[in-house]
């Protein structure tokens, strides 16, 4: 068998020498924009000002963040309906996001897709996808076209722990695997779907190994570090980019917050949560700089600061922009700019 | 003019199209090695090679999905579904992915994609392999649905898909692959959304569509040997519906039938049932009436199918009803 699986990620002190400074303050960055923008996004439905469904991807923001560091610009981002971080590691204008979750006119998917759909094509986000496990072949046929065309871009495709027990996950990872198609396909793992936990849902309860089925070199990686993050992915690009087809990265996360906002998570216990909010990936990223003196603490804390103001900004914007005018409920629906509609 | 098979009129759709655009390309089970289960795609693999002409294994969510997420990302897939019975696997990304992509994108994202294949009864197939489903893509906003009933419309009409820059399901029938019509050689288009007159009359409107569309003109020559003068019109194109022709026929012939393979309710014959009474109420002499399939699952028995499926005997009898004879 072709698979290459990997037990044990790197250890911190291999790993970190690698990286320089200016790497880790992006991640830190990033991550922690994730971070202030979800939980300004938690706030803001607690007051209704976002309705709909929301699920907030506190804790597990090392999984996009190391994934942008090792891609290029034109790989193609897609996954389901936690899709508030992926396109701000991508460098989405963050007012933009936060539109969208206010319906708002100047949302990036003007207003139409809410918490669940953003897109942002200019950036290489395909979204933003709302039926469980439905992305999984689209970013296998986004991948599909990068081979097609022969333009040496790839897919990166994240998808639930949830996911991989639907069927479209298994059709995809096949096809995927027998063309040999330039994608990643990355399993947040976060331990639940849901309210159930991976233990419940199948007797395979270490998802990379249904990698293993189709031939795919799959690996465990821990997605609290931004490193093991970054060097997996770094690793399934260059494979992908060989010509060599698909990888399945288990990142092994883990969500703070319940599956969507209206979920007290009582599935899980107090001790659970602290247990995994100790190896934060904001933290780590955090520890090392000021362990390898790559910023003061007074400095990191000005990013915050920063960061705070430009979530704030968004939030400003979201809200002085206009909800879509009425004729949009029916524009968008065909490329056909003279489709026929039904009036009556 | 020559005369071609149903089978060959689509397969020059293609064929054309993919010599004139690089990015269109034939995804489905068997239509490379094998030729196509039908023979729709034959030669079509050495023409064009395995990259364009691509065989799948049995696996249509997985390659819908995969043909709708390559659309997104430039290419024009063409997806083949041995028949449209085996779309039920894949309807969610139809539906779901397909369907709804430019919309809930705010405009970024659209998917020019054909789906194409067989649809509807072919011969004591049984339940699961005989069914219309026309009725159920076209309540999709976001699809187009094209069925056309001949090879000279199944050819211009598919070229006028695949260029299209959104989602088309495209009907066929395993009955009518072997069927020859004339197609002439040089190239011609047909706009998607327009019904064709096949028949000109002046006492009664049938409307009909795909390959059911035979038990309606075949009706109309029975009616015709009694007097009875029946206009029929070949709606072609169900999403969107021509209901201008539908109108105007009706108001030259007061009187509507309306023959469709698929089951009754909320039916292609419902909705043009309604847009009738709605817009030309008062040019109406009868009551319109509509022959569908029974409601019910297609047997295997050839004496239940012949009860179940509409009939020229139904037919003439709901125009003799129509027209008070």
């Amino acid at each position: 068998m072709a698979t290459a699986t990997k037990t044990k990620t790197q250890s911190k002190k291999d790993t970190a020498k690698k990286f320089d400074k200016e790497t880790y303050l992006t991640w830190f960055e990033s991550m922690l924009m994730m971070r202030r923008f979800e939980e300004k996004s938690g706030q803001l439905y607690g007051q209704q000002k976002i309705r709909g469904f929301c699920h907030l991807y506190i804790g597990q923001e090392a999984c996009a963040a190391g994934a942008v560091s090792a891609l290029e610009r034109g790989d193609k981002y897609i996954t389901a309906y936690r899709d508030h971080a992926h396109p701000l590691a991508l460098g989405s204008d963050p007012g933009r996001i936060m539109a969208e979750l206010y319906g708002k006119e100047t949302g990036l998917s003007r207003g139409k897709g809410g918490s669940m759909h953003i897109f942002d094509k200019e950036n290489n986000f395909v979204g933003g996808h709302g039926i469980v496990g439905g992305q999984i072949p689209l970013g296998t046929g986004l991948a599909f076209a990068e081979k097609y065309n022969k333009t040496g871009k790839l897919c990166i495709c994240y998808l639930g722990d949830g996911a991989v027990r639907q069927g479209s996950f298994h059709e995809s990872l096949n096809l995927a695997m027998t063309w040999k198609l330039p994608v990643i396909f990355v399993i947040e793992n976060n331990g639940y779907a849901m309210g159930t936990s991976v233990q419940r849902t199948s007797n395979v309860t270490e998802l990379y190994k249904l990698g293993e089925a189709f031939d795919i070199p799959s690996e465990p990686v821990d997605g609290m570090s931004v490193e093991a993050v970054h060097e997996s992915v770094s690793r399934a690009a260059e494979r992908a980019r060989k010509g060599e087809g698909a990888t399945l990265l288990e990142f092994r996360t883990y969500r703070y917050k319940g599956h969507s906002m209206s979920d007290p998570a009582k599935y899980r216990t107090k001790d659970e949560v602290e247990e995994y909010k100790r190896k934060d990936p904001i933290e780590q990223v955090r520890e090392t700089i000021l362990a390898k003196k790559y910023a003061t603490e007074e400095e990191l804390l000005n990013i915050d600061k920063k960061i705070k103001k430009t979530v704030e900004e968004s939030v400003a914007f979201a809200e002085q922009s206009e909800f879509p005018p009425v004729e949009q409920a029916m524009e968008d629906i065909y490329a056909q700019s003279d489709y026929p509609f039904i009036v009556d | 003019m020559r005369t071609i098979q149903f089978r060959e009129a689509l397969r020059e759709a293609m064929s054309e199209e993919m010599r004139r655009d690089k990015s269109v390309y034939l995804m489905g089970e068997e239509v490379a090695e094998y030729n196509g289960a039908y023979k729709v795609s034959q030669g079509m693999l050495e023409e064009f090679g395995p990259d364009r002409i691509i065989d799948t294994p049995i696996a249509e969510l997985g390659f819908t999905g995969l043909g709708i997420g390559s659309a997104m990302n430039g290419l024009r897939p063409i997806i083949e579904f041995m028949t449209f019975n085996f779309s039920l696997v894949a309807i969610d990304q139809i539906i779901n992915s397909a369907a709804k992509m430019l919309y809930m994108s705010g405009g970024q994202y659209n998917v020019p994609i054909v789906f194409r294949g067989a649809t509807g009864n072919a011969g004591m197939l049984s339940a699961q392999h005989s069914q219309n489903f026309e009725n159920w893509y076209a309540n999709t906003p976001g699809l187009k649905v094209l069925i056309p009933s001949n090879p000279y419309d199944a050819k211009g009409l598919l070229k006028s898909a695949i260029r299209d820059d959104d989602p088309v399901i495209f009907m066929e029938s395993e009955v009518m692959y072997g069927e020859k019509g004339e197609v002439p050689e040089e190239e011609y288009l047909i706009p998607i959304g327009v019904a064709d007159v096949k028949r000109e009359g002046k006492d009664v409107t049938i409307v009909s569509f795909g390959k059911i569309i035979k038990v309606a003109l075949e009706a109309a020559r029975e009616l015709e040997k009694e007097g009875i003068s029946a206009e029929v019109i070949d709606l072609r194109t169900v999403r969107p519906i021509d209901y201008a022709a539908i109108v105007n026929s009706v108001k030259k012939t007061n009187r509507l039938v309306i023959v469709e393979e698929a089951w009754p309710l909320a039916a292609i014959s419902s909705e043009i049932t309604y847009h009738v009474q709605k817009n030309a109420f008062d040019y109406l002499d009868a009551p319109i009436q509509r022959v569908n399939s029974l409601d019910a699952p297609l047997p295997y028995a050839p004496n239940l199918i012949d009860v179940i499926l509409p009939s020229v005997k139904r037919t003439v009898e709901s125009v003799k009803s129509v027209t008070y004879r």
